[in-house]
Order: structure tokens, then C-alpha cells, then sequence
């Protein structure tokens, strides 16, 4: 880990404002910063602790949403008694992802910003253009298994990680955010993350330094919520592949991938086949797929798993 | 019977707990001692330091050091209180675990300095080898454990695990979301996850915090 | 104290103290965290700088210059210890790895630097800090493709021969009327330990003391004092407390080395453990193996050729994965084969893990036995008890010293309700889960060796035992203590235990399950001699002396067993060795196991329901340990069996899957209540304990459980591990 200095800040504004110094970034709960920070992936020189600057609320709003701060940990969010009874595929995905150690820790900006698990990333001897761009991408050739069948590219086939964005993903979340200069906007969760495409080390449409400061759900859309996870242990490991589905009544829906692609894959276009059954939907859904030979199982895990979430909470 | 090689862990703490506050110094010192060792240079890498202050155990600590160090390293190296385990130091394993306010989290993902004003609670601050906490005495009943290397990251957890059962908390396998939560072998087991015991007590720690929770495993 | 007979009636069998589930003795110091691992001794060494390993960043080739020139001058660095200023190395007896790489690398993250600073942190930024220019060179990585190239080893300690031969095994073979000949392949596998290796390494002058997490002492001081070209006799090392070993600990590795070298160059003590990650390439590893099985019996099931051939690689020199060795031993058949041959791989040493070569054999030859099974239209547990023998397959006439393993089968089958499976895979589903049953047989050596201890006892009447014999989570205390005081006759509150210290007694160690009932044999002995020094204090005559209940009584006399010590503290020390009954007997632990897995009928998510495992193991010194043993063993089990696998990346030639995120091993969640059963069983051949080790039997067979009971679910044969859904998902025709 290289040297760095350290301040706390105590407002939104206030890290937002200290953000602009060189080399500086911010630590939430820390479970992924530290954990990259050990290895040298990430070498900030500055940290802004925004452990203490509020943003730990979740706030109903007027028209039936919630307005969730950046800071509320992942264990709140999901035993919150708003999101278990309007957005239970947050809490199942939430629940679903990590330990409960890391989840009383990690917070909600931290977690839609945690970087791939790829083997290659974490390993600073192996060339990976994420990290390091224009080094080459070890994994295409090398142990893929747990990577990317769409979305990815020559690049890179990293998946993004995290279960939470799943459903985020699914709920056509909005993220609120500030920046240095004290502008604030807001971005659709669809169009947050960005594709690795030449460019794997640009992650999201964050500005640099652009504090995150709420999640916003939109008013609850009722329906059936699962989110199946499908690992090969039964818990504290990262999805080979994980579906958040929101069923309704009339057999339509909103079904989001984890584990697949470089972000939360959804695809609204294909939702209209979801009546049609698994195998329709998921062709649409991964339409354009390429996956390596070792990977190639995640298209028929994606359509089986789907395939057993409309079967089990249609009848 | 059963004695600490030479008791020193006892007395670490204990000394340590006596006190009001005591200041631990880890700043570089340049001096060099040794046949290869390497000629004093100028220093190209700043080593940042800054002070915090937390309690541990229900006494307060203030420690001035590099801001790289984890509350883990800081209790370890630090304090001297080496019940707490260092198994993988990437949140992997559990063996960290301590309660900050009251809460379970993997100590060696935490710098010491996120932690001003906060109460920890180590294994040490759970109980003691002549007063054992009833999850302590658990877990030596129903042999909860091997190796121990795992063992004090587990209890602290399992401490925490009932807590979050009491105060409603789902989890993972709930069958339901809005309904209450009570404590089974399941959601014992899925809320444990994040404690790997690589010598595989798991069957032993379920029957152990069952009693505890007063529970038929 | 020579054990050359049979044990007849002796102290032990008092059961007074042995044979109890006592409670660790040291449970309390272990669940409070005042029990003291290898990197906690703050109290022993003041101011200790800290050492930090820079591991390989290319599997083969040669360090052609490491700039050091940045890292010399990052904050706080004491040293930097590399194979230019570490003096010559040579490797140690056990294994053969080097432990400081230069100018050849020989294996990613083989140790390259050691960085020494005042802090860890300062210490692990600087070791960032060096520039290594390598110059990679080809290397061989897969067994795959090198399976061809591999040579029949040479006869190794601990290991079955390379080749044996009994009747002729391909002429029954080619002429069987049912035949099964398939090749499975188990992967490289971690022992994953919870504490990683760590060393404080100490000098005094030339004297060295190193407290560290290693399984065996007196090997640890032997490899230790030939790597660092040292005399033996100044070296000590302390192990009070190891977290969890598995053979992954044996002796010295790295950290030791690295350690001892980074407090000579500081001129300081040097704390050192090695990084999670640093782990999985730099120590050694359980080698992957290729098994071919080739099973031949008549219509009735009776097995006419048995034959196991099993390739593995591993370093120039390094040892064989001893994979047939239960092959040899398990099943009758008049006509059998078994082979080894080694290739030479560029990927960390293959060593001893857990059950060498049982476990992995085990995995390959259960599952082919149900297959067998099937092809007869046999039940699995019937085909077994079938082919049962009573005397060593290779040698008849040579019996075991005591063999249940019917017993095994049937009370396992019973109590799990085994009458409940249906042969038909894939018959019995619940909701989405497919449910499905498994079976194997457990067979595993009982080694017993070398062990000696001294016991000490003082005017409170206190008994203190010594020996250098470690505890890794295997009872040991526990059992000592419960030997000593069955011996002395007094109870557990007057036995003090002092292990892992190699200016004790030499004892067996921890490996090879010869531990428990070697180390309890070795204070047997020194505890008959302590009997005999406090008879004569006494004046009784020492073969009609009793002790009991903390009174030494004679005739009519009674004595507290204190006053022979009155005077003067009475030391007595003796080791036990052993003569030929282990060539006159098979001496063996047989068991069972039998799982439920439930597969999800979608996804084939794969969660184990359900486990009992009966053993057959020797008196059983301690039933709580003993069972403990065997459910962490069944859980390390179910690892092997269902996601357990270093992964190798046969272009760049490591383990890809190198820290605990990425080596998945079983969490609460993945274990469910675990049933164990011990067999009453006594054996007098093995020593006077008459008891026997337990602790790998229990892992072997567990894994080829689970697979049959996922092909029981699915009807979906998968012979490669660990059996993960893809492979189910890709055979699902
Ligand atoms: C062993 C292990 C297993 C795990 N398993 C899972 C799993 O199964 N599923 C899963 O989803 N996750 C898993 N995680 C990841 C975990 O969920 C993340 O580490 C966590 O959510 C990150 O949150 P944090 O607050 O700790 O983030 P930090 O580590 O503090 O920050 C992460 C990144 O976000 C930036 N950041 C944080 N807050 C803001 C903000 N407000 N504005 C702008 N930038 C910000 C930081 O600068 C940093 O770059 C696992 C982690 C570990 C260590
Ligand atoms: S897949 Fe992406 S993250 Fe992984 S090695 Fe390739 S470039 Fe790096
Ligand atoms: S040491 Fe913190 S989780 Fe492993
Ligand atoms: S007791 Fe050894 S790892 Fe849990």
C-alpha cells in the first residue's frame, strides 16, 4: 500500500470540495478500496473518509420512492422495513452478496462502484488493460470461467460484481450525485456503467471525483420479487450467474444478469418475449453473447435458472 | 489445567486495561543496526501519521501512527491484543472479526483511523479464561473449534448473529421478508458464512450457538 | 521402551481418564484469544523489525538484476535480503523447493526479496518498491500434456511402491465378464489453513530461535539447520499453538527461511507471515493427479482385476502423489496393479496434504466402485461388503490387526436409512431438488512411530509432560493430558501439558495420522518410568506399585502421590519404538460414509443435506476430538468434492485462483448437522494405547460420497473434480 494522506470529512460539500486534490479518492466503508490499496491496484495518495458525512438515511419521497443516501450500509438497506415490502429484490440481492461482516460495513455508493473480481485484475504481475491500459488482457486465454459472456470485448471480459446493482438495475434505480464544484446531476442507472470496449478502465459515467450521494427507486411497481444466485457454494462467493426478476401478474416483467456482463445486463427490449418463456427471452436477452469455451455454460445457466424462477412463482 | 506459555497474553491485556489511554508510537526510526543492512539514504516516501482515539473493550486508546494501518494491525501490532486474527487481511475469511458499536465487521478492511470515537469490542473484551461468556463456554462444550485460529473471529460473530436474529434482521434464507426472523440451524449457518473454519467445526459452532440461543440445534 | 508384543492389560485400560469426551484442555485459552500462534509473541521480542517476501512475478526463467535502489530508500527499511547477500541456501530433506529464488526461478512467487522494515506497512510498500528484470523461459504446466513424458519414480519414504504387481492382473482383466476402465482426474488443490506461515526468528549470537507454525519439529530443526548451513543444536524452534496445518506445515518453508535470513541481515528480530495471496503458489500444494481404474468381476460381483495407475507432476525431484495406496489394501481380487509414474512440472512443490494420496485415490476409486456397482446391477454397499477380505490382497496369510469394514457399511447404511435410496438415478425429487444418495468406504494406514516425552512431578503433586509434539487442532493437549493422568493415576486438574518446543523430547509430530497415537505412546513410556522413579523414592517395589486417585498404594500401604516428591522434583524421560508388528499386521482404519445431496433441477446448484460417517480407528482416546477430527475432515470432504480446485493458467504457469476469494472452500452455509460413529475397536498391536490415528481416515472417501450421490440425484457421471454445475450442465444429454 503506498503512503497517503488522510482527512475526514464532515459534509457532502466538504468532500466533494477536498475531492479535487491530486490523487485523492473517496473511502466509504473501504471493503473494496483497502482490499485493492493492499495489492497496488489502487494507489490514491489522498483519502476522503465520507464515513461521517450523513448521507446514511433512507428517506421516503412524495410520489411512493425512496431516496437512499450514499452512506447507508448495505445491512440497513436491506432490513429496511420499506425496501422489504416495496423493492424485496434489493434486500434479496443485498442479502445475497458478501458476509454480513462486509455488509455492515459496505455501503450503497461503495457497492455500485466495487470492481471486477477477475483473477487477472487482482494479480499486478499479470497484464490486464483495466488496470492497466494497453497491457493486454490475461484472461481471454486464461482462466475465464467466471467472466463475461456478453457486453465484453477484445479488451476485456470482466464482470461486474456486484448482486445490489442487479437489482438496482432491475428497478430502474437513479443515481444523485455532486460534483467538486458543487453541481449536482442525476443519471440513470441504465446509463451509468459504461462498456469495456478499448477503454476497460473507464468504468462508469462518474466524473472524476464526482461524490455519489443518493440512489433513488422510483415508486414502487409491485410484482413478484427473486433473485436467485447461483454459485458453487452456498454462500460468501460471487455469482457464476445471478437473475433479479420482478414477475407481474400478467406474465410480463423486468429480469436483470449478474455475473454475465461488465455491468447489470438488462435489456427492456427483450422484456416483451418474457411471456413467451425462458428460452425466447433469454435468446433476446444475450443476443450478440460471446462467450469464451470455458464460460459458454452461463448461457444455459442464465436460461435454466430464468426458466425456474417463471416455473416456480407462476404456478 | 492449562497455562499460557509464560501468561503474557493475560498480562498485555491487562496492562493495557489498567491504564486510562495509552499513546503507541510506530513512526519510522532510522537507526540501523546490522551487517547487510542498508546504508541510511534519504527517505523518497513520506510516511503519513496521524493520531485517533477510540475505546477498546471499554477503555480508551489513542494511538498516533502511519494512516495505512488497519483497526486489525492497530489492535495486533499496536495494542498487543492478538486474539483478534489476521487469516487472509482481504475480508476474506472472517478471522478478523470484531464488533465496532456493537456491530460485526471484518477488521482488517478498516483503517484504524475510520474509527475516532468508536467503542470496539475484541475477543478479549468478550471474556476471559476465568470468566468465560456463555458463547465461550459454548463453543468448549460442544468443541466449536480445532485449531482456534478461526475460533475468537467465530464468537464474536455468533455473539453478533443472535443479536441480529433478536432485532429482526433477515437474511439470505428467510423464507420471507416481512416476516419476523427466529433462529434456526439454517439461518445460523448463512448468517456464519462469512467465518471460513478451514478445520471444519461448523457442525459443532451451530450446536453451540444453538444452546446459547436456547434453542434445540 | 521397546513395543515388540501384543499389549496386554496395562494402566490404560483403567478408562478412567481415557476413552472420556473431555473438553479441550485448552478450550479456554483458545476461545478468548490468550492462546499464543507463531506471529503473537510481542512479549518474547522487543521491538521486532518486519519482514515482508516478494514473490515471483514469472513461473520459470532467471532474475537478471533486481534494482533495489528505490526500495532502500522507502521510509523505514532496515534490509533487503536477497540470494546475492543471503549466503549459500541449500534445500531441506522433506521437501525440495527453494526457498529464495536466484538467479533461476524455478515457480511463480517463488520467494525473490525480503523486504525488512521497522513496520509492516513500511515493509510491504518498499517490497512494491524493487525492480526484477527476469528472463522467462519455456516451462511445462499442464499434466495433460505431460503426461506422456512421466517416468516411473523412484521408491519414496511414506509412499507405496511405484509398481506393484499380484497375479496377473491383465490377462484377468481382458477375460472379466464385467469391466469398468475409466479415467478420472482430481485438480491441485490448497490446504488453506487459517493461519498462514509465520515466523519471529530471533538471534542470539549464533544461536537462532524461531517461533513458528511448523507440524513437525524435529524436522523443522533438521531442514533448517541444512538450508541455513548451521549446526542443529542452535537452533530452537517454538510452536505452542499452530492454526491448522493439514501437511501443509510439515516443515520449513519460506516464511522461516525468510525470516531467519531478514534477522540476520537487521541485526534485529523479524516478524514475517506470508501473505493470503503469496500462499497458494509459494508453499506447497496437493499435486493434481490423472487415475486410470480398471475394474474386472464375475457376474456375481466378485472383483477379479483390480487395477489403479495415477500420474502426477511436480518439481525436479520432488515426490509422487501416492494415489493407489488404498487401491492396494481396500478390496479383495486375486489379480491386481498398481502404478505410478511422475512427470515434471514448473508449478509450486506437490506435497503432503491431509491423507496424501489416500484422499485423492480414494476420490477416483470410490466413484469407479459405484460405477461397478451399477454396471452388475449390484447395490454399492453390497458390492463392497462382497469384495471385502480379511487379509492383505498382495500377501495372503498377512492379517489385518483388526478390520471392520462391513461393520462400517452396515451400521452407516442403517443409520442413514440407506435402505431409502433407489438405484434409479434421478427417482426422488422434492419441490425443484433432485435428491440423491452416496456411499463409499473409508480405508486410511495407521502409522505409528518414534515418540518420546518427559514428565515431571512436583511436591503439589503436579504431573508436567514435555515432548516437542505440536497440536494443530487435533486434541493433542487434550490427550496427552488424559494419558498422563490415566498412567499417574490422577485426575486432568493435575496435569499440566507443554508441547511444540524442540528443546523438548522428540516426538512422532503431526503428520501422516500417526500423531495421537504416537505422541500418547511416547509419554506412555516416560510415564512407566516416572511410575517406577516414584515406587522407588517410595520404597515399594515398582511392578506391584498401584497409583490411583492421586494415592501411590502398595500392598496396604497408601502414599499421596505428592510425597515422592517431596524432597526433590522427580524427572523422567523415555521415548517408544516399535519392532515388527507393523510388518506382521496390516494395520489399517477402515470406515464409511454416506451423504444426501439435493441438486436443483434447474440450475444443478449441488448443497450437500446430509452426512454420517462411521469409523473404525483404534481405541478412541478422546470420543469429542476424535469426532471433531472426522466432521472437519468430512467438511474438507465436501470441498474436494464440490468447488475445491487451484487453477492452473498453462500460459503463464501459476495458480490463477490464488487467495480465499478465488480458492472457494465449504462455509457454514455448505455444511449441514454431520453424524459420526465410532466403532468400539481396541488393538493391541499397535502399541500400548492400543489406539490409532483418525483424523485423515475421515477425509477419505467423503468427496466420492457426494459424487455418487449427485449422480444418484441426476443420473449425470461427472469424473473430474471438483463437480461444479458447468460439468453437470455439459454431460447433460
Ligand atoms: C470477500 C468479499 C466477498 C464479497 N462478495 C460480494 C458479493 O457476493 N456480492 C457483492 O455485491 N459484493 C461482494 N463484495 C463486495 C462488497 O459488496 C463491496 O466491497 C462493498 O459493497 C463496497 O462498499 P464500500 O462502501 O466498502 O466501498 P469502498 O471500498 O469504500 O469504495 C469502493 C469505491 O467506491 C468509491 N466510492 C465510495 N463511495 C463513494 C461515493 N459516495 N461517491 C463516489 N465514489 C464513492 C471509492 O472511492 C472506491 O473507489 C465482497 C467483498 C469481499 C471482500
Ligand atoms: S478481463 Fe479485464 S480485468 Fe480481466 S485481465 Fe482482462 S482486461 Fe483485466
Ligand atoms: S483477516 Fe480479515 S477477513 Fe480474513
Ligand atoms: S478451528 Fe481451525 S480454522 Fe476453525
Amino acid at each position: 500500500m503506498k503512503s497517503f494522506t488522510y482527512e475526514r470529512a464532515e459534509t457532502p460539500a466538504q468532500a466533494a470540495a477536498a475531492a479535487s486534490k491530486p490523487g485523492a479518492k473517496f473511502l466509504a466503508g473501504g471493503t473494496n478500496l483497502l482490499d485493492l490499496m493492499k495489492l497496488q491496484i489502487e494507489t490514491p495518495t489522498h483519502l476522503i473518509d465520507i464515513g461521517r458525512i450523513g448521507l446514511d438515511k433512507i428517506e421516503s419521497m412524495s410520489n411512493g420512492g425512496l431516496r437512499i443516501g450514499a452512506l447507508v450500509r448495505n445491512t440497513d438497506l436491506a432490513a429496511d422495513p420499506h425496501v422489504r415490502a416495496d423493492y424485496g429484490i434489493l434486500s434479496r440481492a443485498l442479502l445475497a452478496g458478501a458476509s454480513g461482516q462486509l455488509r455492515n460495513k459496505a455501503t450503497t455508493a461503495g457497492n455500485l462502484l466495487q470492481r471486477t473480481r477477475c483473477p487477472y485484475f487482482y494479480d499486478t504481475n499479470q497484464p490486464c488493460n483495466k488496470r492497466s491500459p494497453g497491457s493486454g488482457c490475461s484472461a481471454i486465454a486464461g482462466f475465464s470461467r467466471q467472466l463475461a459472456v456478453i457486453g465484453g470485448s477484445d479488451a476485456c471480459i470482466a464482470t461486474h460484481p456486484s448482486d445490489m446493482a442487479v437489482a438496482m438495475m432491475a428497478l430502474d434505480a437513479v443515481i444523485e450525485t455532486v460534483k467538486p464544484d458543487g453541481k449536482t446531476r442525476l443519471i440513470p442507472i441504465s446509463e451509468f456503467y459504461l462498456l469495456p470496449g478499448k477503454t476497460p478502465h473507464l468504468e462508469t459515467n462518474l466524473e472524476k471525483n464526482e461524490l455519489i450521494t443518493f440512489v433513488v427507486l422510483p415508486a414502487p411497481v409491485g410484482g413478484t420479487h427473486v433473485y436467485h444466485k447461483v454459485r458453487d457454494r452456498a454462500s460468501y462467493a460471487f455469482a457464476l450467474v445471478s437473475v433479479g426478476a420482478i414477475l407481474f401478474k400478467d406474465g410480463s416483467g423486468k429480469i436483470a444478469l449478474g455475473g454475465v456482463a461488465p455491468k447489470p445486463w438488462r435489456k427492456p427490449s427483450a422484456e416483451k418475449f418474457i411471456q413467451s418463456g425462458a428460452k425466447g427471452f433469454t435468446a433476446k436477452l444475450l443476443e450478440g453473447a460471446r462467450p469464451t469455451n470455458e464460460n459458454a455454460f452461463k448461457l444455459t445457466l442464465v436460461q435454466r435458472t430464468i426458466e425456474g424462477i417463471l416455473t416456480e412463482n407462476r404456478s | 489445567m492449562m497455562e499460557n506459555e509464560n501468561g503474557s497474553g493475560a498480562i498485555t491485556r491487562r496492562e493495557m486495561l489498567a491504564g486510562t489511554a495509552i499513546a503507541v508510537t510506530a513512526l519510522a526510526m532510522t537507526k540501523v543496526t546490522g551487517l547487510e543492512a542498508v546504508p541510511s539514504a534519504p527517505t523518497v516516501t513520506p510516511v503519513e501519521s496521524e493520531g485517533v482515539s477510540f475505546s477498546v473493550n471499554g477503555k480508551a486508546v489513542k494511538l498516533e501512527m502511519d494512516t495505512r494501518t488497519t483497526l486489525l494491525d492497530a489492535l495486533r501490532e499496536h495494542l498487543h491484543l492478538t486474539g483478534t486474527k489476521k487469516g487472509c487481511d482481504h475480508g476474506q475469511c472472517g478471522a478478523c472479526t470484531v464488533l465496532v458499536n456493537g456491530r460485526r465487521i471484518n477488521s482488517c478492511l478498516s483503517l484504524a483511523l475510520q474509527h475516532q470515537d468508536d467503542s470496539i469490542t475484541t475477543i478479549e473484551g468478550i471474556g476471559t479464561p476465568e470468566n468465560l461468556h456463555p458463547m465461550q463456554s459454548a463453543f468448549i462444550k460442544h468443541d466449536g473449534f480445532q485449531c482456534g485460529y478461526c475460533t475468537p473471529g467465530q464468537i464474536c460473530s455468533a455473539v453478533a448473529v443472535l443479536e441480529e436474529i433478536k432485532a429482526g434482521m433477515p437474511s439470505h434464507v428467510s423464507a420471507e421478508l416481512k416476516a419476523p426472523v427466529a433462529f434456526s440451524n439454517a439461518e445460523f449457518r448463512e448468517r456464519m458464512s462469512g467465518n471460513i473454519c478451514r478445520c471444519g467445526a461448523y457442525s459443532n459452532i451451530a450446536e453451540a450457538a444453538a444452546e446459547v440461543a436456547g434453542v434445540q440445534g | 521402551m521397546k513395543f515388540e508384543k501384543p499389549a496386554g492389560i496395562n494402566p490404560i485400560d483403567q478408562l478412567k481418564v481415557i476413552g472420556k469426551p473431555t473438553d479441550r484442555i485448552e478450550g479456554p485459552l483458545k476461545t478468548t484469544g490468550t492462546a499464543k500462534y507463531a506471529y503473537e509473541y510481542n512479549d518474547q521480542v522487543v521491538s521486532p523489525a518486519y519482514g515482508y517476501i516478494l514473490g515471483s512475478a514469472i513461473a520459470k526463467g532467471t532474475i537478471s538484476r533486481i534494482d533495489q535502489s528505490a526500495a532502500k530508500r522507502s521510509a523505514g527499511v532496515l534490509a533487503i535480503v536477497t540470494a546475492e547477500n543471503a549466503g549459500p541456501l541449500q534445500p531441506g530433506k522433506f521437501y525440495v523447493s527453494r526457498f529464495l529464488a536466484g538467479p533461476q526461478i524455478d515457480h511463480y512467487h517463488q520467494a525473490v526479496a525480503v523486504v525488512v522494515a521497522e513496520t509492516f506497512e513500511q515493509a510491504r510498500a518498499a517490497a512494491s518498491l524493487l525492480k526484477v528484470d527476469y528472463k522467462k523461459s519455456k516451462g511445462s504446466y499442464d499434466l495433460e500434456s505431460a503426461r506422456d513424458s512421466a517416468q516411473q519414480p523412484a521408491p519414496a519414504e511414506f509412499g507405496p511402491p511405484p509398481q506393484t504387481l499380484t497375479g496377473d492382473f491383465e490377462g484377468a482383466f481382458k477375460t472379466a465378464q464385467v469391466k469398468l476402465d475409466e479415467t478420472y482426474t482430481t485438480p491441485d488443490q490448497a490446504h488453506a489453513m487459517m493461519e498462514p506461515h509465520a515466523t519471529i526468528a530471533k538471534w542470539d549470537g549464533d544461536r537462532l530461535t524461531c517461533w513458528c507454525s511448523v507440524q513437525q519439529l524435529n524436522w523443522g530443526v533438521r531442514d533448517l539447520a541444512i538450508i541455513l548451513g548451521i549446526p542443529k543444536e542452535n537452533i530452537r524452534l517454538i510452536a505452542s499453538y499452530i492454526g491448522g496445518g493439514f501437511g501443509g506445515k510439515g516443515t520449513v518453508l519460506a516464511d522461516l527461511v525468510a525470516a531467519s535470513l531478514a534477522a540476520r541481515a537487521a541485526g534485529r528480530p523479524v516478524k514475517l507471515a506470508l501473505q493470503r495471496p503469496l500462499m497458494f503458489n509459494n508453499t506447497i500444494h496437493r499435486p493434481k493427479t490423472i487415475q486410470r481404474i480398471r475394474i474386472g468381476a464375475d457376474q456375481d460381483g466378485r472383483i477379479t482385476a483390480i487395477g489403479h495407475e495415477s500420474w502426477s507432476g511436480n518439481l525436479q525431484g520432488g515426490r509422487t502423489e501416492p494415489a493407489t495406496a488404498s487401491t492396494r489394501i481396500l478390496y479383495a481380487g486375486a489379480n491386481r496393479l498398481t502404478r505410478l509414474k511422475l512427470a515434471v512440472l514448473d508449478l509450486a512443490e506437490g506435497n503432503a496434504m491431509r491423507a496424501p494420496g489416500e484422499a485423492p485415490g480414494m476420490m477416483a476409486l470410490e466413484i469407479a466402485m459405484d460405477e461397478m456397482a451399477e454396471k452388475l446391477g449390484m447395490d454399492p454397499v453390497e458390492f463392497r461388503i462382497k469384495n471385502d477380505t480379511q487379509e492383505d490382497p498382495e500377501k495372503p496369510g498377512r492379517k489385518f490387526s483388526t478390520r471392520k469394514l462391513i461393520e462400517c457399511l452396515q451400521t452407516g447404511a442403517e443409520k442413514f436409512g440407506w435402505q431409502n435410496r433407489r438405484a434409479k438415478p434421478g427417482s426422488i425429487k422434492e419441490g425443484q431438488w433432485l435428491i440423491g444418495m452416496g456411499v463409499a468406504s473409508a480405508v486410511r494406514g495407521a502409522p505409528v512411530t518414534k515418540s518420546a516425552a518427559r514428565v515431571r512431578l512436583n511436591s503439589s503433586g503436579i504431573i508436567t509432560v514435555e515432548t516437542d509434539m505440536t497440536d494443530l487442532g487435533t486434541g493433542t493437549y487434550t490427550i496427552i493430558a488424559q494419558t498422563a493422568a490415566e498412567m499417574m493415576g490422577v485426575g486432568l486438574d493435575k496435569v499440566m501439558v507443554k508441547l511444540g518446543d524442540s528443546s523438548f523430547p522428540e516426538s512422532a509430530g503431526s503428520g501422516g495420522q500417526w500423531g495421537a497415537a504416537s505422541s500418547t505412546s511416547g509419554v506412555y513410556a516416560a510415564c512407566e518410568k516416572l511410575r517406577e522413579a516414584v515406587a522407588n523414592v517410595l520404597g515399594f517395589e515398582p511392578t506391584k506399585t498401584q497409583f490411583s486417585d492421586g494415592k501411590v498404594i502398595f500392598g496396604d500401604q497408601s502414599v499421596d502421590l505428592a510425597g515422592a516428591a517431596k524432597s526433590a522434583e522427580l524427572v523422567a524421560q523415555d521415548e517408544m519404538t516399535y519392532g515388527g508388528l507393523s510388518k506382521e499386521y496390516a494395520q489399517t482404519t477402515f470406515g464409511a460414509h454416506f451423504v444426501e445431496v439435493a441438486v436443483n433441477a434447474y440450475t444443478f446448484e449441488i448443497r450437500v443435506r446430509r452426512m454420517v460417517a462411521v469409523c473404525h480407528a483404534g481405541r478412541i482416546l478422546n470420543p469429542k476430538a476424535a469426532r471433531s477430527q472426522v466432521i472437519g475432515a468430512m467438511t474438507m470432504g465436501v470441498g474436494a468434492a464440490l468447488m475445491e480446485e487451484m487453477v492452473v493458467d498453462k500460459n503463464i504457469g501459476f495458480f490463477v485462483n490464488h487467495d480465499l476469494a478465488g480458492y472457494e472452500v465449504p462455509v457454514h452455509a455448505d455444511i449441514p448437522y454431520q453424524e459420526v460413529i465410532l466403532l468400539e475397536d481396541i488393538d493391541p498391536t499397535m502399541s500400548p494405547m492400543k489406539a490409532k490415528g483418525i483424523g485423515e481416515l475421515g477425509l477419505c472417501g467423503v468427496a466420492s460420497a457426494v459424487a455418487n450421490a449427485v449422480y444418484n440425484a441426476t443420473g449425470i457421471r461427472v469424473r473430474d473434480y471438483p463437480i461444479t454445475l458447468d460439468k453437470l450442465l455439459k454431460n447433460n444429454v
